[in-house]
């Protein structure tokens, strides 16, 4: 009894518990596992051959040349040659083309040919995807005559990196399932704490009230990474899902799903200070949830839509998230790469926690 | 004989809610190894005085003492050595007993064997039991045994027994003897008088949140017979309950 009293064994009794409580509740585990492994499912295998880009070529551009063979062999560029300037500017305009190409004999020795490329503004993802197939073509060609060795390992990499829709799809996935676990998982756990008394029990014992956020938080931490493996592994191995530093990339994903997660829990403790009963709590929690499942770009890119509907895009976390997701997982950026989309994730963090030390209820 | 030493101390508590005056400046001891009542009423104020030497509410005015431990000052330290039965509590979904006890051994930051602890209630049997799947009866004797994992000082039972069959009820009371038998106190309020009878050294009478009598049962019984009071039906040797004991005899109910 003289003991000091150890909030830490408190707070791991508490977030063992609460996992185990997770773990057994069906619609946890349908949010954060199922929902999002049946649409990686149906686009895992609609788009099972990933994506295409295609890239025209303005008229009069040289044929016979290096370039064009090697674009001809690359299966993410599709050639588009027999369009006249006018229909090529339309569809670059729409976004329907990545860019346009325009390849002359510069008339010296070396470099032999000049190519010109215009990237279309409107499909700023595949003029993406386009940059880098370019960018390494253009290397394995330029060395070709000096390295043959280096050449033959950026061929490769030229060839391994076929954007498919799962690269996309995956990460939004991801980032809409950490948001439904947040808010939702947070919200009623909370709540039916507080009503059902179990808090009020857990004040008889000396644990902090920060120790039983604490606990709950970790046991949530703790699923929602469980399901991020669990997403990633099944999108890696089962529809070649692009990690390209490998487990590096695993890691850097799971620590912005935690960042991102803390972030969207603040929404939770909002939504179950604010319920007036437990029905209103899915329909408030949809108000968080849904605008930002169709307007962060987790089924398509936020360049797609509307220029009017931009701004609302730019302004939701989820954004930020995705494209953080996106960029370590398919283009091999680091934590500090995306550290601009994790600033904006904080200051969203910042200011809905404290809104949830307002309005939060404990009993 | 000895001045008994008083483990708790109430000293003109009030508490307000709003402009309701729920307790109206209460003042008692609770002596340590008793097993002390509240009664009275619905509404009396009982629930609300227990929680706020529980610590779990504030009290608008007054002092009191917790093993000398002051409920303004030493919550934290009072919380480890009481051990608290609410009137209304939930505990954690989807664990089963095990699993909350470990919980709980974990909020207390004791080491415990949940199993035993189960024994003591007699509870063995639904160990992979959710809360939700027992009984009246049994969720009454899980939550006592949630409120001795700390090996308490004191622990405050309010209302264990309501909605019990009698059996329970009597198995219960010898539950609360060997509890207070092993050196804890126990605080506890009942609307049942036979009980208060058979189990409480000593009761406290609370009406709209004032104490009109506390004395040991057999005391204020003796007072009201000098009184020259008669009950108005000779009493039978036996009773309906004694009937329905008689009948269904005593052991434990598992249903
Ligand atoms: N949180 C509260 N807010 C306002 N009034 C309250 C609150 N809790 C209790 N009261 C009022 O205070 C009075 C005493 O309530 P309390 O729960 O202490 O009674 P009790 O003696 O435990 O009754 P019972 O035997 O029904 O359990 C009641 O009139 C009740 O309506
Ligand atoms: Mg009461």
């Amino acid at each position: 009894m003289n003991k000091p009293y150890n909030h830490t064994t408190a707070t791991l009794a508490l977030a063992k518990a609460s996992f185990r409580s997770i773990m057994r509740s069906p619609s946890a585990v349908v949010f954060t596992l199922a929902f999002p492994l049946i649409f990686i499912l149906v686009f895992g295998f609609l788009g099972g051959g990933g994506v295409k880009v295609d890239l025209a070529v303005a008229p009069g551009s040289d044929l016979q040349n290096p370039v064009m063979q090697a674009l001809e062999h690359t299966a993410v560029i599709r050639l588009i040659k027999d369009k006249n300037n006018e229909e090529i500017q339309n569809e670059l305009e729409k976004g329907h083309y990545a860019g346009v190409i325009n390849i002359q004999k510069s008339g010296n020795e070396k470099p032999e040919y000049l190519a010109n490329v215009s990237y279309s503004a409107a499909s700023i993802d595949k003029g993406n995807i386009l940059k880098s197939v370019l960018n390494n073509l253009m290397y394995t060609l330029n060395s070709k005559d000096l390295k043959p060795a280096v050449a033959e390992i950026r061929e490769s990499t030229v060839q391994g990196r076929t954007y498919r829709t799962i690269d996309f799809i995956l990460p939004g996935q991801l980032g809409f399932s950490l948001l439904s676990t947040g808010v939702f998982g947070t919200a009623f756990v909370f709540f039916n704490l507080r009503q059902t008394l179990v808090i009020k029990r857990f004040f008889a014992t000396p644990v902090r009230r920060s120790s039983i956020i604490l606990g709950e938080g970790l046991a949530r931490i703790g699923f929602a990474l469980l399901g991020a493996v669990f997403i990633i592994v099944i999108g890696h191995f089962f529809f070649d899902f692009t990690l390209i530093h490998g487990v590096t990339t695993v890691l850097n994903m799971l620590i912005l799903s935690v960042i991102g997660l803390v972030v969207f829990m603040g929404f939770g403790f909002v939504v179950s200070g604010i319920a007036k009963s437990e029905s209103t709590i899915p329909p408030i929690s949809n108000i968080i949830t849904l605008p930002q499942f169709l307007l962060s770009g987790t089924f398509f890119s936020i360049d797609n839509f509307p220029s009017w509907l931009q701004p609302i895009s730019k302004a939701l976390p989820l954004t930020y998230l995705n494209d953080a997701m996106r960029q370590i997982a398919f283009e091999g950026a680091g934590l500090w790469d995306v550290r601009q989309q994790i600033l904006i994730m904080l200051i969203w963090g910042l200011g809905i926690y404290a809104l949830a030390v307002r309005v939060f209820k404990w009993e | 004989m000895d001045q008994p030493h008083a483990i708790i101390s109430v000293r003109n508590l009030i508490k307000n809610y709003a402009d309701f005056n729920a307790v109206k400046g209460i003042s008692f001891d609770v002596y340590n190894h008793e097993i002390f009542g509240l009664l009275g009423p619905n509404g009396a104020g009982k629930t609300t005085t227990l929680e706020i030497i529980e610590t779990l509410r504030e009290k608008t005015s007054g002092e009191i003492y917790v093993d000398g431990l002051s409920v303004d000052k030493d919550a934290n330290a009072i919380k480890r050595i009481i051990g608290v039965q609410l009137q209304a509590a939930g505990y954690y979904p989807n664990l089963n007993l095990v699993e909350l006890l470990e919980l709980f051994a974990g909020l207390y930051g004791v080491k415990v064997k949940p199993m035993e602890m189960l024994e003591k209630v007699n509870l063995q049997d639904k160990a992979k039991a959710k809360y939700k799947a027992l009984s009246g009866g049994q969720k009454q004797r899980f939550s006592i045994a949630t409120t001795l994992l700390n090996s308490p000082k004191i622990i405050f039972l309010d209302e264990p027994t309501t909605g019990l069959d009698p059996q329970a009820r009597r198995n219960l009371w010898d539950l609360i003897s060997e509890i207070r038998d092993q050196g804890t106190t126990v605080v506890l309020t009942t609307h049942y008088m036979d009980e208060a009878e058979q189990l409480c050294d000593r009761v406290a009478f609370v009406e709209s949140g004032e104490i009109i009598a506390l004395d040991s049962p057999d005391n204020l019984i003796d007072q009201l017979i000098s009184s020259g009071f008669e009950r108005k039906k000779e009493v039978k040797k036996a009773n309906l309950e004694d009937v329905f004991i008689n009948l269904t005899g005593q052991q434990w109910r598992e249903g």
